[in-house]
């Protein structure tokens, strides 16, 4: 064992060696920049490598002598091969690898942004060395990988310096979500930032920021004299209002389930199932198909009343009752837990202290509800914001952000610099709501669990609660069912309001499958390549998104380093930001090089991983902080090193943690819009979008019968998840809580 | 398969602080602390909650570094190296036993990161199980055993890997009385036939008395006092360590002449010949324990006058709380048939070497 604890600090460096080989085959092997097909079809071999410019790797192309810049990589590349003779304890070993992983990572990145597809990216440059006689495109595997093996030789330079008591694994797993969540959140959003100051000819003036800012269309308030209000007013009156709606609506429905002797409470929660697998804006046809010129509601209450039939649902009115029927499950989703949550031997307490039910409920219940109130609220305020579907089949002349942004970018006026300053104002809304929401609860401390078994009951509601409160829960659970019926059947009727047929049309149009005589099939349906595309790209950024949300909250749980705080607020931030804004940010940023990756699958992968990382960190924070840290530290005195530990240990307990986001994002995935839609591409098509095109062509059958086969296909993921998860559970991770009582 | 322990190898600290936050502003958790434990001996670490007695042994483990100063394990300078680099282990207070493993498994665990071939890793194992006596229970789950045999597996999860170095963190606590005393027994055997350097911590006094070979008190983040357990109860450095480890009435006295390591005491007209222990005449501290406190028929000269306030019989002895000038002592009494009652009039004095003179 003494051998083996010192061959482990000696002068062997596995890890390095590793990284050196993957830098040396990016720069020696892999094409530098972007190839047309993927690296893996190895297409690129017989394409004229290693010499042809396309597929050249970085080597040729820095001897070829028109791409003298990729050169300086081989000394950087060569520079950590001295750090190799030397040990681990010796302060040249680490210098060595930190001196030159940095250097290599900041001039591949130097190099990257300096010279783009017409030379010299910025013109000072050009003026300091003269023309370019060469240009680069975006960065592609070799390039990768040596950017990699750069971060890798310079986490492990750090490492050796002794940060993190010397772990060579959690030292390099924050250095690449720093550097990913740096690439892929804080540059798209600073690069739209700049973008808002930059005028028709490339030149930055605070001018047009001030000029586009101030636009009537943005802050116009003629709605108040019976004309069109800004894009702003609208979108944050509209929000305000839904965030309230819905948390009050999902107060409700948490109170009915927790405090009062309703019978179908299982029912209930299963409500909280419907926001996560419903395409954003199928609530918004299934009001079209009520409401609507030709809607049933609309044609019964003509008949009845002979009130001709108005286009009232659509502008605000649609847009908020369908939010609000899309969201107060979220609000009702987050209330149940803090709800559950507040002790019941303090309201208890406060019954024995002679307050009555009523007074009970005002004096200590709500105010100890206030964090989630207020997490309900600002949920509901951001996926308003957000919210793209809705607003686009129901908005009519009411004009919100998030539509804007997306005119602003598809529509004829193709306006990038006021999809920026639009999106920037989408952004300070929702910062600024979370700044409030921090303000308002202050530091009063809302602690009721103890950690110890409470054996207290939450007392009933107080009667002339109830009442009203069962009413609420009564109509809106109607309402929904109504709603989501209407979707089904929606899907069978052959032309709403004019044909009132049923048929199976609209699911043949959309996945009809031809069998030719030999057998081989044919998806002649037209949705099929969204289809498969959609599943193939959620399923692909499923995993990613597990991954890094779990490695992040592995080391936000479990390890202290300098900026830990600022580290989670990273990670974190891409939730507050509404996908519109991060599609906008995207396409601005990623259509360019070094990052070319704009109309491929990898765009709506990566944007994917980093809509849904929070919830994936928030999912391994919770069940990783039930797990007792002395089991990793046993492990690490045992002999485990912190990867082996992570691998061993934390890994096979956090299984339902693990395939709770692993659905999570997969579901997301295939109903996200508000991003993707900036996103797709010709290629690269998704469902969402797909149905979008649909609704625009007034096609609403398709759109509806595609969203039905969505939800199904959602519910079957969510029903394996429960099973799964079911299954883990037995018996074996509560154990850890027996011999500590 | 496991014999006498060659590895086993000295602890030493030296100057070692540990300073959590800013390091001139931040808590110190341990406050430049010497420390040097031989091999093969077992060394408890003993002091109330917050007193660093943790941080220390975590330090040893390394899974706190230190803010300053130097760890050694053997000849080896370990101050900077990771817990997984060090050739220690430690048997945690919740016994830490990885739940979705068996036992088998749990205690393969570390063998595994060893270099060991498979075929050995699993006899070492089994022998592991055998010593701790679990024959037979490796393919259960740690959450189908008692607290008891849970704590073993810990045990016996450590003593696989026959570390330089053994660690105790409240091994003990989580365990009813009476399997308590059964315990820390057979890991004081395993210990001495093994030859294990272990380092042990704790907050009972009574359980440090009885496993340790030496015992470190610490209090505030410093040591109190280091020595074998008869030093510490008999011969408490201060205030402190007479207190923490077993009970003491500690009473104010006057020094009046210091001669050769001896001191003239005085105690409200009682004189006492002691040992002077580093103290100066003046006024000064003298700890004496309850039960060598003796009581005697009243007016007796060189003794202090008393009277009894309270009696309280306890079984197997009495309770007795003595109203003197020097304040009120509490004693304990053998004699159970004594006819001592409340508002009896006594005199008080103290079994020859039994006092001792404490400083703050």
């Amino acid at each position: 064992m003494q051998a083996i604890a010192e061959t482990k600090t000696g002068s062997a460096h596995p890890t390095l060696v590793l990284w050196l080989i993957v830098g040396w085959a990016g720069f020696f092997i892999f094409p530098w920049y972007g190839v047309e097909d993927s690296v893996f079809t190895f297409g690129w071999l017989f394409e004229g490598y290693p010499f042809d410019e396309d597929v050249a790797p970085g080597f040729f192309h820095g001897v070829s002598g028109n791409k003298g810049w990729l050169l300086p990589h081989l000394a950087f590349l060569v520079g950590p091969l001295f750090a190799l003779k030397r040990t681990r304890s010796d302060p040249l070993h680490a210098k060595i690898l930190i001196i030159f992983g940095a250097l290599g990572f900041g001039w591949l990145i130097a190099q990257g942004f300096s010279i783009g597809i017409r030379g010299w990216n910025f013109a000072w440059m050009e003026s300091l060395f003269g023309p370019l006689g060469d240009r680069q495109f975006g960065m592609g595997t070799g390039a990768m990988l040596v950017a990699s093996a750069f971060l890798f030789i310079l986490t492990q330079g750090i490492a050796a310096r002794g940060a993190i008591n010397g772990d060579i694994f959690v030292v390099g797993a924050i250095g690449f979500v720093i550097t990913i969540v740096t690439a892929f959140v804080f540059y798209p959003i600073l690069n739209m930032l700049t973008s808002a100051f930059i005028t028709q000819d490339n030149a930055y003036s605070i001018g047009v920021f001030f000029e586009k800012f101030t636009d009537r269309r943005l802050w116009g308030l003629g709605c108040l004299q019976g004309g069109r209000c800004g894009a702003a007013w609208n979108s944050l009156v509209l929000a305000i209002v839904v965030g309230l709606v819905t948390t009050v609506l999902g107060l409700a429905f948490a109170l009915v389930v927790t405090r009062t002797g309703f019978r179908f409470k299982r029912g209930l929660r299963a409500l909280t199932v419907l926001p996560i697998i419903t395409p954003p804006f199928v609530i918004g046809l299934a009001i079209i198909l009520l409401f609507g010129l030709s809607g049933n509601v609309t044609r019964f209450v003509a008949d009845i009343f002979g009130i001709a039939p108005t286009r009232w649902v659509y502008g605000m009115p649609g847009v908020l009752i369908a939010q609000v029927l899309a969201f107060t499950p979220i609000a009702f989703l987050v209330l149940i837990g803090v709800v559950e949550g507040v002790s019941p031997s303090m309201e208890e307490a406060a019954q024995t202290l002679r307050a009555n039910r009523w007074e009970t409920f005002r004096t200590v219940s709500l105010p100890l509800m206030r964090p989630g109130l207020a997490n309900a609220f600002l949920l509901g305020f951001i996926e308003s914001m957000a919210d793209f579907g809705n607003p686009l089949v129901l908005g009519g002349n009411f004009d919100v952000l998030s539509t804007e942004i997306f005119f602003a970018i598809v529509g004829a006026q193709y306006d990038q610099g006021r999809a920026a300053v639009l999106a920037l104002v989408l952004l300070g809304f929702t910062l600024g709501a979370f700044w409030a929401q921090r303000f308002w609860l202050g530091k009063k401390s809302y602690t009721t669990m103890t950690g110890k078994g409470d054996s207290g009951v939450h007392p009933l509601l107080p009667k002339g609660l109830a009442i009203p409160v069962y009413a609420v829960v009564g109509i809106w659970t109607l309402f929904t069912i109504t709603i989501y019926t209407m979707i089904v059947y929606g899907s069978f009727v052959e032309l709403w309001g004019v044909k009132n047929t049923l048929t199976f049309k609209h699911y043949v149009t959309a996945f009809s499958i031809d069998f030719t005589q030999e057998g081989v099939r044919k998806y002649t349906g037209s949705a099929w390549d969204s289809f498969t595309t959609t599943i193939q790209i959620a399923a692909i950024s499923a995993p990613l998104t597990a991954a890094v949300g779990l490695v992040t909250a592995y080391l936000l749980t479990r390890q202290n380093f300098a900026g830990k705080n600022s580290f989670e607020f990273g990670t974190m931030l891409s939730f507050a930001i509404p996908g519109t804004v991060i599609g906008v940010s995207y396409i601005l940023a990623f259509n360019v090089p070094p990052i070319e990756i704009t109309g491929t699958g990898v765009i709506l992968v990566i944007s994917f991983i980093f809509r849904n990382m929070p919830v994936g960190v928030r999912a391994g924070i919770a069940s990783m902080s039930q797990l007792d840290k002395s089991l990793d530290e046993s492990s690490l005195t045992l002999g485990a090193n912190s990867w082996q530990t992570f691998l061993n240990v934390i890994l096979p307990l956090l299984k339902p943690a693990i395939l709770a986001a692993l659905v999570y994002s997969f579901v997301r995935a295939m109903t996200a819009i508000s991003a993707v839609i900036f996103l797709v591409s010709a290629e690269y098509n998704m469902a969402t979008s797909y149905i979008i095109g649909r609704v625009e062509n007034n096609d609403y059958g398709l759109a509806i019968a595609y969203s039905t086969s969505l939800i199904v296909v959602m519910l079957m993921a969510v029903g394996l998840l429960q099973l799964l998860v079911g299954r883990t559970n037995i018996g074996r991770r509560l154990s850890q809580s027996s011999p500590r009582n | 398969m496991l014999n006498k322990n060659s590895k086993a190898a000295s602890v030493s600290f030296d100057n070692v602080s540990k300073v959590y936050g800013h390091p001139s502003t931040g808590v110190r958790a341990v406050d430049n602390v010497s420390i040097n434990i031989e091999a093969g001996t077992l060394v408890t670490l003993l002091g109330p909650s917050g007193c660093g007695k943790t941080t220390t042994l975590r330090m040893i483990a390394g899974l706190e570094m230190p803010t300053n100063g130097t760890v050694m394990i053997g000849d080896r300078d370990v101050t900077h190296l990771p817990a997984t680099d060090r050739d220690v282990s430690m048997v945690f207070q919740s016994y830490a036993l990885f739940p979705h493993m068996s036992v088998l498994e749990n205690v393969s665990y570390g063998l595994k990161f060893s270099g060991f071939k498979k075929s050995e890793i699993h006899d070492r194992a089994i022998a592991g199980l055998n010593l701790v006596g679990l024959e037979g229970y490796g393919d259960r789950l740690p959450s189908e055993l008692s607290g008891g045999q849970q704590q073993r597996v810990a045990v016996a999860r450590a003593l696989v890997l026959e570390p330089q170095v053994l660690l105790f963190d409240e091994p003990l606590s989580n365990l009813d009385a009476k399997l308590r005393r059964q315990v820390r027994e057979e890991i004081r055997e395993i210990q001495q036939n093994l030859g294990l350097t272990v380092v042990y911590v704790t907050h009972d006094q009574e359980e440090a008395l009885a496993v340790s070979d030496r015992i470190i008190v610490m209090n505030n983040a410093v040591i109190a006092q280091d020595g074998t357990p008869r030093d510490l109860y008999d011969a408490p450095a201060n205030r402190f360590v007479a207190d923490f480890i077993g009970e003491a009435n500690i009473v104010d006295c006057q020094v009046f002449a210091v001669e050769d390591d001896v001191a003239q005491v005085e105690l409200h007209g009682y004189k006492l010949t002691l040992p002077a222990r580093d103290s100066q005449p003046g006024p000064s501290l003298l700890g004496v324990r309850p039960n060598r406190i003796i009581v005697g028929e009243p007016g007796a000269t060189n003794a202090l006058a008393g009277e009894i306030v309270r009696v309280t019989y306890v079984g197997n002895h009495l309770e007795l709380t003595i109203q003197t000038a020097a304040g009120n002592l509490f004693a304990t009494s053998d004699d159970v048939d004594a006819a001592l009652e409340t508002g009896t009039q006594i005199s008080v004095t103290f079994a020859k070497n039994a006092p001792v003179l404490l400083k703050e």
